[in-house]
């Protein structure tokens, strides 16, 4: 067999494992769209889940997901920052440096419900903060610290070394270097990076039914009083999320259109994640052209 | 020793166990340029880069010996890192202007420093271009990209960002290496109007432009320096073998 017939039986091998994959992920993504997308309406999206009528919506699981994201960044984005600066920055290499990354490595891949039962153990009952936003976003911090930590690192260790020292070379210290010259040039990348691992949180369940709960108080979308148990912003009350949700009426529903809710649901959900990702490079590659300042 | 200036004095630099730089001293008095030549792998830029410690920012690397600046170590463990490299200016074989405007290239340095007053900054920025003879060709787009502009005038812009700072000394790593034959002409035309005011030391490969630009050379081979006079004395009358060979092109 010549070179020539190698490389076309292998070329031809390529594109055929490759064309199976985007199948099975464009039939699995048409699946879900095609049985959900005819159940969303504003109205789903907007009204309160029903128990055991027809016609419930969605809207405080919508509002959950999105909020408990949001609590989650909160935590982890300046953490993640600092985290991963010091690690591409400050860290000399060594034995201790070695074994952080090894723990932030394996605390990624920790399996979801193993992070569900400790947050309940510790989070929810040994610390009291019981099944709430809070404890949810705890949990969800254990997923997305150690991305956080890894995309920081990885993208500052991608700025090209000439630019840190020329910035050094001027007698710039080396935070106003960091700050000044790298971080501008790794923002697109720890910008994407971060909406594409907020895709990742935004559809867990596991981890969430033990701390964030599987029920929402009856909220009161006009209370935006942070303190007040009715209030959508209480970050201390129990929350389900939307992938919750989806999990509960699909074991236990007993409205008679829970298969349709369900379906509905999850193809919201595929839709934010999909969000997400659309996103997250056209944000990137702007922030990219902004920082970089070519036309 | 040269009151002012720079001068190295037996000088070793280590990669972990492997010494790349084998006692070396030299004297850099201001005002000169002194060309630093020797085939690939000597160790030129590994010297070059510890006279501002810019080595320091490699892990695995240790240098020993004394660096003398205006009556200090600056190899010293104690010395102000930070504050010394404003003093030593550095340009880089490859262009490498800062993802930012033309401007804010050169501002970034002095406003660091303290220059906070626009007008200030405004002047600086002319006068560092007009040295780098670079203000007719970018004073219509200061607040452009600096990445916009081509190879040759990104590297003025290196040079002339360096100057922002008011060094004493620039030190050059082939500056020209990576041009085309024109703007190489107008980095080394640079060179030879800097040196009224800075002491330079500067790589290079190429022996035309070593004998074109500098007052004296120094030979690198293997870690050490096997010659260093005024540069017409190398180029015509060496006194080591090794060197009259290398220049005649005899190995590489
Ligand atoms: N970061 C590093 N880690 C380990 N060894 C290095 C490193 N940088 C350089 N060296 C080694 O040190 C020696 C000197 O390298 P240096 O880059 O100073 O040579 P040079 O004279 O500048 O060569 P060239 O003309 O090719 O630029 C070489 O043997 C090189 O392999
Ligand atoms: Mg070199």
């Amino acid at each position: 067999m010549n070179a020539k017939t190698a490389d076309r039986i292998a070329t031809a091998t390529i594109i055929g494992v490759a064309s199976l994959i985007v199948l099975i992920l464009a039939g699995l993504l048409g699946f879900i769209l095609f049985r959900g997308v005819s159940h969303i309406s504003f109205d789903f999206l907007t009204s309160v889940p029903q128990t055991i009528k027809a016609g419930g919506g969605i809207g405080p699981q919508l509002f959950n997901s999105l909020f408990l994201l949001l609590l989650t960044l909160i935590i982890t984005i300046p953490l993640g920052l600092g985290a991963g600066i010091y690690m591409s920055e400050y860290a000399k290499p060594g034995r201790l440096t070695d074994s952080i990354r090894l723990v932030v490595e394996v605390l990624s891949s920790f399996p979801s419900i193993v992070v569900g039962l400790f947050g309940l153990l510790v989070i929810v009952n040994l610390f009291g903060f019981g099944f709430s936003l809070f404890s949810g976003a705890l949990a969800l911090t254990v997923f997305n610290l150690p991305l956080m930590v890894r995309i920081t690192e990885q993208s500052l260790k991608g700025v090209p070394r000439e630019q840190k020292e020329a910035s050094l070379a001027l007698g710039l210290s080396r935070w106003k270097t960091i700050t000044s010259v790298m971080l501008p040039i790794a923002t697109p990348t720890i910008v994407t990076g971060t909406i594409l691992a907020a895709g990742r949180v935004f559809g867990e369940a596991a981890a969430l039914l033990f701390t964030a709960g599987m029920s929402s108080p009856r909220l009161d979308f006009s209370n935006w009083n942070p303190l007040s148990p009715t209030s959508p912003l209480n970050p201390f009350r129990p929350a389900e999320t939307l992938a919750v949700h989806i999990w509960k009426i699909n074991s236990e529903g007993l409205a008679p259109d829970a298969a349709e809710i369900a379906a509905g649901a999850s193809a919201v959900l595929v839709i934010t994640v999909l969000l997400f990702n659309f996103s997250a490079r056209w944000f990137g590659r702007y922030l990219h052209r902004r920082f970089t300042a070519t036309k | 020793m040269h009151q002012e200036g720079l001068s190295a004095k037996n000088l070793r630099v280590f990669y972990g166990e492997k010494e790349a730089i084998k006692g070396v001293s030299l004297d850099f008095a201001p005002r000169e340029v002194t060309a630093l030549i020797g085939p690939s792998g000597c160790g030129k830029s590994t010297f070059l880069r510890s006279l501002n410690r810019m080595n320091d920012t490699i892990d695995g690397v240790r240098t020993t010996g004394e660096i003398w600046m205006d009556g200090e170590n600056i190899n010293d463990p104690g010395v102000d890192v930070v504050l010394l490299r404003q003093k030593i200016g550095m340009v880089w074989q490859r262009p490498n202007p800062f993802h930012k405007s033309i401007y804010e290239n050169i501002a970034f340095g002095p406003r660091y420093h303290g220059v906070r007053n626009k007008k200030e900054l405004d002047a600086i920025v002319e006068d560092c271009l007009r040295k780098a003879a670079l203000w007719d060709e970018t004073k219509d787009r200061l607040h452009q990209s600096a990445l916009a502009l081509s190879g040759g005038q990104q590297q003025r812009l290196c040079i002339a960002r360096s100057i922002a700072v008011k060094p004493k000394v620039i030190l050059m790593d082939e500056p020209a290496s990576a041009l085309d034959p024109v703007s190489t002409a107008k980095v080394e035309e640079l060179i030879s109007e800097l040196k009224q005011e800075y002491s330079i030391v500067i790589v290079t490969h190429n022996m035309h432009q070593a004998a074109r630009v500098s007052d004296k050379t120094a030979f690198f081979y293997m870690g050490k320096v096997v010659e260093y006079d005024v540069t017409d004395k190398i180029f015509t009358n060496p006194s080591e073998k090794a060197t009259d060979d290398y220049i005649s092109g005899r190995f590489g």
